[in-house]
Order: C-alpha cells, then structure tokens, then sequence
C-alpha cells in the first residue's frame, strides 16, 4: 500500500481489505440479530444469559479488529516510524479503562437506585421502624461514599 | 556557554543537523503528523461521548432495542431490522477504500487516477449523509423522537394489551413479553405502519380504532387536559400520544399498567453522537471537494510530494468510517 509495494500488489491489498471489512459487517449484523431472536430464533439459544455475553464480546472483538484494519493499513499507521504510532495509540488505548470504568460506574447508578426505591417502598407499606432504619443506614452509607 | 552546549549535545548525539530543523521528527511531514494529532484529540471527544452514552445506558432499568428502533428503510419497508442502517456501513466503507485508491493515485503523480477515485468518495461521503438525514427525518417527523421525548419503551414483564374495549386481547400479537420494545404512536400519525398492501398486525388495527375513536369523540389535540384522556383501551395524554393499557403477570396475580415513555436519554444521546459524526462526514466531504477542486488545478502538481493533500484528507476520512464502527456497535448492534 505504500513504497514498499508494487503498485499492483498494493492495489490487490486494497480490494482484500473492501472484502474483509465487508464481511466483518456483515458477520457482525448476524451475530446482533441472533443476539435479539432474528435469525435462528427458534433454538431458544439467544435466550441464555451467557450467550448475551458471549455474542458482546464477540461483536466489541470484531469492531475492534475493524479499527484496528483501518487504522494499520488504510491509514497505513503499520508503516509509519514506531514512535509515532506510539505516541498516537498509547493515549487513546489509556481511555479504555475510562471507558469501561465508566460504564461499571452507570452500572452502580442502577443498582443503587433500585435499593433506594425497594427501601422506600418497604418503608412506607410497613411503617416499621425497623425497614425505616435500615433506610437511615442506607443513606449514610451512601453518604459515607 | 551556547557553545560548549552545542558542541555537548552533537557529541551525544553524534550528527551535525540534530537541532537544525531540518529533520521531521518520526519521518512525517508537520502536516501529517499534526493531522494524526488532531485525531487522537477527536478521538478523546469521541470517547467522551461514548462514555456518556455507555454510563447512561447501564443506567437505565430498560433500554430501546435497536432492532426495534432501527427496522425501517426508504420505500415503504418495515420490520426489517439494521437492513438499512448496514446499507450505510457499507456506504462509509466502500468511499473509505475509494480514498485509499486516491492516495495510491496520487503516489503515482497521476492526476486523473486522483480524481477519479476522489470523486467516488465524495460520492459516497454525500450518499451516507443521504441515507442518515432520511433516518433522521423518519424518527423526527414519523415516530416523534426528539432529545427529550423517547416514544420507544420496553416492556418489564411478560403480559397482555387490552383491546378497545378494555378487555384483555386475544390477537396472537397483542401478547407481549419482558423486554420487547414497543412505539408510542400520536394520534392521526399512524405513519409507515398504516401503508396499504400488507394487513394490518393487531397494533395497526388498535391504532386505527383508537383513532376513530378520538375523532368520534371530537376531542381537539390542542384542548386535552394535563392529566390526559382516559379510555377503556387506553390513556390519551397531553401531547396526543396514545398509550395503551395492559395486564401484565398471571391468574390472581395481573396488574393493570400502561405504556410509558422510554428512557429520555436515549433521544439526545442519539442525535448528538450521530449528528456530530454526520458533521464530521460532511466536513469530510467538504473539503475533500475542495482538495478535488485543487487537484483538477493542478495546485498539488508543482508541489511534487505525492499528492500529500490527498493523504492528510484520507487520514480525516479514515477515521470518519472508524469513528462509525463503534457508533454502529453500540447504537445498532449491542
């Protein structure tokens, strides 16, 4: 794709990565609709909670090598001088851990919220003292951070 | 003193032009290299908004199924999820490999090569931002998105829509299960659904019913109370929005309920993220028609680097089509 190659050769490269990307897609919009049920629907296979999971990781995967393919041969980043590569992806592969950071963090969002209401409910249908306390002890944990 | 730090500096390093500003630092030119950087700063905006997103999401009990959300395509088609949204991928991906064709082009010093291909991003560039101003519009004007209202909900446990008349349905697709996303319609806009020469689901009727029902009762979409309209099928609220009313769980167990409004963030987070992607393809693709421009003049001709404009554009529209990978998996595909 650069000096490196012949032009035909560089031309050939191009068209395999029109094919890959392609089919990368396409892959990836069958897993996403067997995910939810469309295809292959009937086996009750997409109804486990592991292959929720499963079919994530594999989609997240597939994006990633996608990124990946553009960035190394398309933006030709696999030819360039390893410094800056370096000092392009070493930054932006930190961010990762942000990212997944904060969607664990939304994650707790959730799940505190759901304790609050359940509390609160259980609060006010008893009027008990105990539920009642065990509220005044959530919320100082939380205050506590 | 300057001197002697020279002369200490050129014996370690051991090369005469070390601080003469001659030599580009990790062999690229200043504008690549500045490129690459901009990216790397577009691409922590980017990440901002994805977080954003992802945070937003987890946090919320229910989310819009994409495949719900996004199964509809121009010319009438409907229920047929990420068809046209694939479309668009492939759209970004084939005027990323035309890009590539023209810096290969411009390697070579040929002109026309440069143009050729040039011209077919463009193309490709315009035709995505085709595609999403009619995705755009269908979710706007057709199913009343906005970024604060989200008509797309999901329902929590399995159950049953009532008919009309306010009893339970007995149409085999008025039956629904936890987790299935459903639309809230307005009323008088049936939309995409109410086109003629397919039959009607037992939604489509109910809407049709519920709409002559409205009109029967001469009510005027401008006058409906705050706390809404109630019917026996359904509750009509402020904005002319109809949501039905279901029983959810079994036998001595059910529990009335009635469509809410999905999660709001969904809307904004929607259009903001999609839209400054679609901003970055149109810029894209306004100054790839002016470097075109420039080609066809022969500005780049006399400055005999390979056509380096071209490269630094290609970078920019690279990572367009990359920024759309993970637009696409976490909108359409997870």
């Amino acid at each position: 794709m650069g000096d490196h190659k012949s032009y035909e050769e560089s031309i050939k490269g191009v068209y395999f990565g029109l094919g890959l990307l392609a089919v990368v897609t396409l892959v990836e919009v069958g897993f996403s609709l067997f995910g939810k049920g469309h295809i292959l629907g009937g086996t009750g296979l997409h109804e486990m909670p592991v292959t929720v999971y499963i079919i994530g990781l594999i989609l997240i995967g597939l994006s990633i090598y996608k990124a990946y393919f553009i960035i190394f041969e398309f933006m030709h980043m696999g030819y360039e001088v390893k410094g800056l590569a370096m000092s392009v992806l070493l930054p932006v592969i930190l961010l990762v851990w942000a990212i997944i950071a904060f969607f664990m963090e939304g994650d707790y969002w959730k799940d505190n919220r759901d304790r609050v209401r359940e509390l609160n409910e259980r609060s006010l249908e008893q009027g008990s003292e105990e539920s009642t306390s065990e509220v005044l002890d959530l919320y100082e944990e939380l205050n506590k951070g | 003193m300057t001197e002697e730090t020279d002369i200490l500096i050129e014996e370690e390093h051991g090369h005469d032009d070390a601080w003469s500003g001659a030599k580009e630092p990790f062999k690229a030119s200043y504008g690549k290299l500045m490129m690459w950087y901009f990216l790397v700063t577009d691409a922590f905006t980017f990440a901002g908004f994805l977080i954003a997103y992802g945070a937003l999401r987890f946090s919320s009990p229910t989310w819009p199924v994409p495949d719900f959300v996004f199964s509809t395509a121009p010319f009438g088609i409907h229920g047929m999820p990420l068809i046209f949204v694939t479309i668009m991928s492939f759209l970004l991906i084939i005027s990323s490999v035309t890009m590539v064709r023209a810096v290969q082009e411009g390697h070579r010093e040929n002109k026309r090569g440069v143009m050729f291909w040039m011209l077919l991003t463009i193309l490709g560039g315009a035709g995505f931002l085709g595609c999403q101003a009619w995705e755009w519009n269908n979710l706007i004007s057709t199913e009343k998105m906005t970024v604060t209202r989200n008509p797309f909900g999901t329902h929590v446990e399995d159950g049953v829509y009532l008919g009309l008349t306010g009893e339970p349905s007995a149409a085999e697709d008025d039956a629904f299960y936890a987790g299935e996303s459903y639309l809230i319609h307005q009323a008088g806009h049936v939309g995409h659904h109410g086109g003629e020469g397919h039959e009607l689901t037992a939604e489509e009727a109910f809407l049709e019913g519920a709409n002559e029902e409205i009109d029967a009762a001469g009510i005027s979409m401008a006058a409906i109370p705050e706390a809404g309209l109630d019917f026996p099928g359904f509750t009509l609220d402020e904005g002319g929005f109809i949501h039905r009313k279901f029983m959810v769980g079994e036998g001595s167990d059910q529990l009335p309920g009635q469509q809410s409004f999905g999660p709001k963030a969904f809307g904004a987070l929607f259009f903001w993220v999609t839209g400054f992607h679609g901003f970055h393809v149109f810029s894209g693709v306004v100054f790839l028609t002016i470097i075109l421009i420039n080609v066809g003049g022969g500005v780049y001709v006399a400055r005999k680097n390979g056509y380096e404009m071209v490269e630094k554009i290609g970078l920019y529209w690279h990572f367009v089509d990359l920024v759309w990978v993970f637009v696409f998996l976490v909108f359409y595909l997870l």
